[in-house]
């Protein structure tokens, strides 16, 4: 992709300091630290993570890096392990000596790191979904992606303007699927909603017809959701067609991808599910100030990987532009200063949403970052 | 609620028939070499991989078939010459690291040659659901079930009727006899790893349309077939077929009665309590081993 | 090993583990010292039962999380004081291991294989599931170790406990190695008719191996969950037992030094690795395939073979 491409598609604070690079100067690189689930049972979220931490990386340095520095990208493999993450941070901190950590694909080693950080005084911005992360706010730790309650609000919400109020819940007893599970119970009072049905499964299991069947003879069962991400809930959609439950079927964003209309096939159609606008990127109103970054990343992203973006690739690409922000208006990688600018950051225009952070929220999204889709003729369809 | 009954039944079957499946390549490495191979589920991650990503390229699915067994086998062959054979004399503890630091570098292998994304395969027989007394039943396991039939059959046959298949067992039951027989123990053990490999690609190209595939389908798999050939007794096929099933059923009878959160310790529980009782598996007898 | 090199053995150890944090430059490379320490101090004893008792676990892992499991939880949410919550563990997990030690070292080969494998995913089913207590898949923060008002901070202070534990480990296995009861066990690995002929009581000892080796991985854990800011139950899980188990027989079975060389190796690899990103598990699978061929008997023993073979 040519500079000038890039330019373009840089959000406002991106191309504030690409022009004020100018000449590079000899100065150290801002050193950018990760650690990352690349492999392991978490692939799914850290492997598209790492390629565009990689990618985008690589893009400012083409331009010319960021106020005058290029950036130095450390990363490591954690493989989803909590003890792993938490050695790679300490690595970071204090070998490689970082400015910054973007990382973290799950709550896990997300929460095995931020002792570390609020210690060390590092500015961390995770990649992972969970509440707790953010709650209670940490001085040190901030997240991109929506939560999961979040999801769950926006489910109950869709769930209630069709007049549902009894509902099954079919969760992977995994990270992802325990923490959507125990925070879609805490707030299903506000909704008015009735659990009726609660049923898990392993990640790697080959059949949930015998869980779908309970919850099919549960007796007023209006809808269903299945937390977790992976092949596992494919695996839940195909058996929830082949033994023709009439309710709806509820997925959550974690399976926000092409990959899982690919594998589930035509049992996938009509599932309802919260996803962030960078995968109805084309179906967005022109007025929809979202509309040309997601259309952007998603293309350049396809160009280079040959496969479409997932929210999670989303939620990198996010991160490192956010933090490379901070960095360019603190003017310098003192860690405190580059933590205050992330705590500042406003109006910024992501795939995720648009992001207004504060003293006491760091993360900065609120429920209009998620839209429903519904599943039609094998692609999303947007469905508020 | 018969029809509930039924469907955890066949739930159960249908898992049950995978783990079977796995778990009998186990039982024919030990019968012929007392071998437990840690990377079995390897064997069948990459039958189903290689089949899959040439269905992907446009290759018809029998031959796609085909070339994804032979392709296995070629990686059994390769894995019994480089890693086990020169180790024959080590101990069982270190040839089961060895195994296990092959379906690593297997795994490690397939990420890079493939992706790591999941991967899926139509059934072979559409995916119309047979109703069974309000109950309803996938044609794709059907085949998994007849394959595993088959299976055993031909294995019956190869072990019982053929001078390779007696020269196999001869060797697991006293490799040096066999040695002084003029039975050439080191293409035996070869062999084994082959056949093993090829059932392994059997058994993962039948289920994927059920389980989809990925680089590390492998290790549970693996695990399950593992423990299906030790409740079933080791080295003897109809064992792991019985040890596959009953896990698989018992799996689903407890998601469905009990808790789906403690299925999997349920299984795990049966097994410890029958090995218990029954030291050598169901069916496994210590010394001579037929199948 | 006679009782004169078994002094040397510790002694040198323990100079080597008093030397070692000298040649340290920052506080990430202490921390991988005291994980290997961690993990040395589990095959130290796993070794005992595999090594020296013939008798194999895969789910050593379970006993460790149990430990570290009941730590965290009895610390963080029954504000137990930390060596209390750590006895306990090891008393819960001493009388279970007690308790299924006689059925299960029934077993032999693979089905005792399978049989610890099934105790070890139980476990961690478990401590997976019952996330009102444990916190599940998440995991759960035991917080700092401390005795009184004496409050253990910083990789250093855990280095010198660790390091400390480790010697204290070694010198108990290599005691009960040379003991009465290490020769009856020795007898065990090579013929258990001939041990029980002679008048061993081979279970007897059996059990108390596994017991032993169980507890030692219960008190490792207990420490490990104050040493790691959050524990999940990934270290209770099958891979963890895997790993465990592989450390023992690549440093060397029936060798405590072995077991710590091995520890120690397999601990820093990975992080020596990570310059190969993606092919990392490539290299550590063949690195453990190769090292297992041509040093079957693994690290430590064949090393000194060939250096007693060297000498006249």
């Amino acid at each position: 992709m040519s500079m000038q491409a890039w330019k373009i598609l840089a959000s406002a604070a991106a191309v504030a300091f690409t022009a004020a690079a100018g000449p590079a100067l000899a100065a150290d690189p801002i050193k950018i630290g990760s650690f990352l689930s690349a492999t392991g049972p978490a692939s799914f979220l850290g492997d598209p993570e790492k390629k565009v931490l990689e990618k985008y990386v690589a893009e400012y340095n083409k331009a010319g890096g960021v106020a005058g520095r290029k950036i130095e990208l450390v990363l490591y493999d954690d493989a989803g392990a909590a003890d792993k993450a938490s050695s790679f941070v300490k690595r970071l901190i204090e070998n490689d000596k970082v400015d910054l950590i973007i990382g973290g694909s799950t709550t896990g080693t997300t929460m095995a790191a931020v002792p570390l950080v609020e210690a060390a005084g590092m500015p961390f911005v995770s990649l992972a979904g969970a509440v707790v992360i953010v709650e209670p706010v940490k001085k040190w730790v901030f997240k991109t992606p929506h939560t999961d309650r979040m999801a769950a609000e926006k489910i109950f919400a869709d769930m209630k303007k069709k007049g549902i109020t009894k509902y099954a819940m079919i969760s992977e007893n995994a990270g992802f699927g325990k923490s959507g599970h125990d925070e879609t119970l805490k707030v299903q009072a506000n909704y008015g909603m009735t659990l009726v049905a609660d049923e898990t499964y392993a990640p790697k299991d080959p059949d949930v017809t015998a869980q779908l069947t309970k919850i099919k003879n549960t007796a007023g069962v209006q809808a269903v959701i299945n937390w977790g991400f992976g092949q596992s809930p494919a695996v839940v959609t195909k058996n929830y067609k082949q033994l023709g439950v009439a309710a709806p079927l509820y997925q959550s964003h974690g399976v926000a991808s092409k990959d899982y209309i690919k594998l589930a096939g035509d049992a996938s159609e009509g599932v309802r599910l919260p996803a962030a606008g960078l995968v109805v990127a084309d179906q967005l109103p022109a007025t929809d100030m979202q509309k040309a970054v997601c259309a952007k990343f998603q293309k350049e992203y396809q160009a280079d990987f040959k496969a479409e973006a997932s929210t999670f690739a989303g939620h990198a690409f996010d991160g490192l532009q956010m933090a490379l922000a901070a960095i360019s208006r603190a003017g310098s990688t003192d860690k405190a200063k580059v933590r205050d600018e992330i705590e500042k950051t406003s109006g910024y225009i992501g795939t995720g949403g648009t992001v207004h952070m504060s003293a006491t929220d760091h993360m900065g999204l609120n429920l209009s970052a998620f839209h429903m889709v519904e599943i039609k003729k094998g692609d999303f369809a947007l469905s508020d | 609620m018969l029809s509930a009954f039924l469907q955890f039944l066949i739930s159960g079957v249908t898992v049950g028939a995978i783990y079977a499946l796995c778990g009998l390549g186990f039982s024919i490495i030990y019968n012929a070499s007392h071998v437990i191979n840690f990377a079995q589920g390897e064997f069948i991650m990459i039958g189903a991989m290689t089949a899959v990503s040439l269905v992907e390229a446009g290759v018809p699915m029998p031959l796609a078939i085909l070339l994804a067994i032979l392709v296995t086998m070629a990686v059994g062959v390769l894995l019994e010459k480089l890693a086990v054979e020169p180790a024959r004399k080590a101990s069982v503890t270190t040839l089961i690291i060895i195994t296990i630091g092959a379906s690593i570098f297997l795994r490690g292998l397939a990420q890079e040659v493939w992706d790591k994304n999941f991967h899926k395969m139509d059934p072979f027989s559409g995916d119309t659901p047979i109703n069974l007394f309000g109950a309803v039943l996938m044609p794709q396991t059907l085949w998994v079930l007849g394959t595993a039939l088959l299976v055993i059959l031909l294995l019956a046959w190869f072990f019982n009727r053929t001078l390779e298949g007696k020269a196999m067992l001869a060797t697991s039951f006293n490799p040096l006899a066999a040695q002084l027989m003029g039975i050439n123990t080191k293409r035996v053990l070869m062999l084994s790893f082959g056949l093993s490999a090829a059932l392994g690609a059997v058994g993962g190209i039948v289920i994927t349309p059920i389980t989809f595939t990925a680089y590390d389908n492998g290790i549970m798999l693996g695990l399950k077939g593992f423990s299906a050939a030790v409740l079933g007794g080791l080295g003897n096929g109809f064992g792991a077929v019985a040890g596959g099933l009953i896990v698989g059923i018992a799996e689903a009878m407890a998601a469905g009665y009990l808790s789906s959160a403690y299925k999997d310790a349920v299984a795990f529980v049966i097994i410890l309590l029958v090995l218990v009782f029954l030291p050598n598996g169901l069916f496994g007898r210590k010394g001579t081993e037929r199948v | 090993m006679s009782g004169l090199s078994r002094w040397a053995g510790l002694g040198a150890l323990a100079i080597f583990l008093a030397a070692l944090p000298q040649a340290l430059p920052n506080n990430y490379y202490v921390d991988v010292a005291v994980l290997a320490c961690f993990n040395a101090i589990i095959c130290v004893g796993l070794n005992l039962l595999i090594g020296y008792a013939g008798q194999i676990s895969l789910g050593h892992a379970g006993f460790f999380g149990l430990g570290a499991y009941a730590s965290a939880v009895l610390v963080n949410s029954y504000g137990w004081p930390p060596l209390l919550a750590l006895l306990a563990g090891a008393a819960i997990v001493g009388l279970m291991a007690f308790a299924i030690a006689r059925p299960v070292l029934k077993l032999k080969g693979h089905y005792l294989a399978m049989a610890t494998l099934g105790i070890g995913i139980i476990i961690s089913i478990v401590i997976n599931t019952e996330a009102g207590i444990t916190g599940g898949p998440d995991g759960i923060a035991a917080g700092p170790f401390s005795i009184g008002s004496f409050k253990l901070a910083g990789e250093r202070d855990w280095y010198w406990l660790m390091a400390g534990l480790l010697l204290a480990t070694v010198w108990l296995a290599t005691n009960l190695v040379d003991s009465p009861v290490g020769r009856a066990l020795r007898a065990l690995h090579g013929s258990e008719v001939g041990a029980e002929v002679v008048g061993v009581d081979t279970a007897r000892y059996k059990v108390m191996v596994f017991v032993v080796s169980a507890v030692i991985a219960s008190v490792a854990g207990s420490l490990f969950a104050h040493y790691t800011p959050q524990l999940t139950p990934t270290k209770a899980d099958f891979f963890k037992s895997i790993e465990l188990v592989t450390m023992v027989v690549f440093g060397g079975m029936a060798s405590t030094f072995g077991a710590i060389v091995g520890a120690a190796f397999l601990t820093m690899l990975p992080q020596v690795l990570t310059v190969f990103e993606d092919y990392e598990p490539v290299i550590l699978g063949g690195i453990m395939m190769g090292t297992m061929i041509f040093m079957p008997k693994g690290l430590v023993p064949t090393i000194a073979a060939l250096f007693n073979r060297r000498r006249p």
